[in-house]
């Protein structure tokens, strides 16, 4: 059969969601900034609740967030984002308010924020991408770089001796009353992005039972941040990350999972 | 038997050829092109295109959104 007969609108399986607007992202290529974009939008299409959800922008490399996701976004300052969402949720109960935050925005500047609005149990779901640096900045340290890691600022790898233990966000709030759901993916494979929409999907979902804060964790990679080229750093990812930062759900329906 | 035939179509202009979608192919499908994009990107193209099956991992690892699949039963 031609390749020019299967082409063809009947045929279609998979196409971009159009709620991912058609300007190009500003993203380095390979970044799973992109990813995580998109299957948040194909989540919120699926569930058809595009005009009734609200997303908050961080500050990081996805501070033009409300560019690529044609819904109704608000852009907080550094850090803030869990508090910019608990007052429009307060307003609106019945909007769907997610906040979509990096690590140095969510572990760093914005820790007592989420750490209070997950223990309110604020009825808003999290999604927090933790790719191990600054990004945006130059790739320097943050909170969530691994022991050994090599950034900009620690150039022969973080020593914990020197500049302290890395901090496990989600291991955190999983602990904390007010989360109903905390889970910890990735989007390096095929697979993993599935799995990770799945997650996701659950996130959004729980918002309508309104017991409790959602939280998802993307354990993501920064082919330009590590000077790797995008295969070598999900290789890098998948060695390094994944066993410092397990995948897998960590509380489900409000009860916490035990490690496997 | 009912076998899965594939076509994919892919936004070279949107591609920043990352190649993450070169790696995710279990078929080796896609290759990259030696031209550039008006971006200066070298893009992905289906070299290999009859052996699609139509199984969506390029699509679905792709950051940019740039692939769009069909898929066909052929008798």
């Amino acid at each position: 059969m031609d390749i020019n007969e299967i082409i063809r609108e009947a045929n279609l399986v998979y196409k971009k969601t159009s709620l991912l607007t058609e300007k190009p992202l500003s993203y380095c290529p390979g970044c799973g900034h992109g990813v995580v974009h998109r299957i948040i939008m194909e989540v919120i299409e699926e569930l058809d609740i595009a005009t009734e959800t609200i997303g908050i922008a961080p500050v990081g490399c996805s501070v033009l967030a409300y560019e690529f996701m044609d819904i109704d976004m608000q852009q907080a300052s550094h850090g803030r984002a869990p508090a910019t969402a608990t007052g429009i949720k307060r307003c609106w109960p019945d909007k769907y308010v997610f906040t979509y935050q990096g690590d140095g925005d969510l572990a760093a500047i914005g820790t007592s924020e989420t750490i209070h609005a997950c223990n309110r149990g604020e009825n808003i779901t999290i999604i927090f991408i933790n790719n191990g640096i600054y990004g945006m900045t130059g790739g320097q340290m943050a909170p969530t770089t691994i022991p050994g890691m090599v950034s900009s600022t620690t150039p022969y790898g973080r020593d914990v001796q020197l500049m302290g233990n890395p901090i496990k966000m989600t291991d955190i709030v999983a602990r904390l009353p007010g989360t109903l759901f905390v889970s910890r993916q990735s989007v390096h494979t095929a697979v993993n992005v599935r799995k990770a929409k799945k997650a996701i999907k659950t996130a959004f979902e729980n918002q309508k039972l309104k017991r409790g804060l959602s939280f998802v964790e993307i354990v993501s990679n920064c082919p330009s941040g590590w000077r790797m080229t995008p295969i070598q750093a999900n290789k890098w990812l998948e060695e390094n990350m994944i066993p410092f930062y397990p995948l897998g759900d960590l509380k489900v329906d409000g009860n916490l999972v035990s490690p496997k | 038997m009912a076998k899965v035939k594939g076509a994919i179509v892919i936004d070279i202009e949107r591609c920043k050829g990352c190649e993450l979608c070169v790696v995710a192919c279990p078929v080796n499908v896609i290759s990259m092109e030696k031209k550039v994009n008006t971006k200066g990107y070298h893009f992905a193209y289906p070299e290999n295109h009859e052996a699609c099956t139509g199984c969506m991992n390029c699509a679905i690892v792709c950051p940019d959104g740039c692939i769009t699949v069909y898929r066909t039963k052929v008798e």
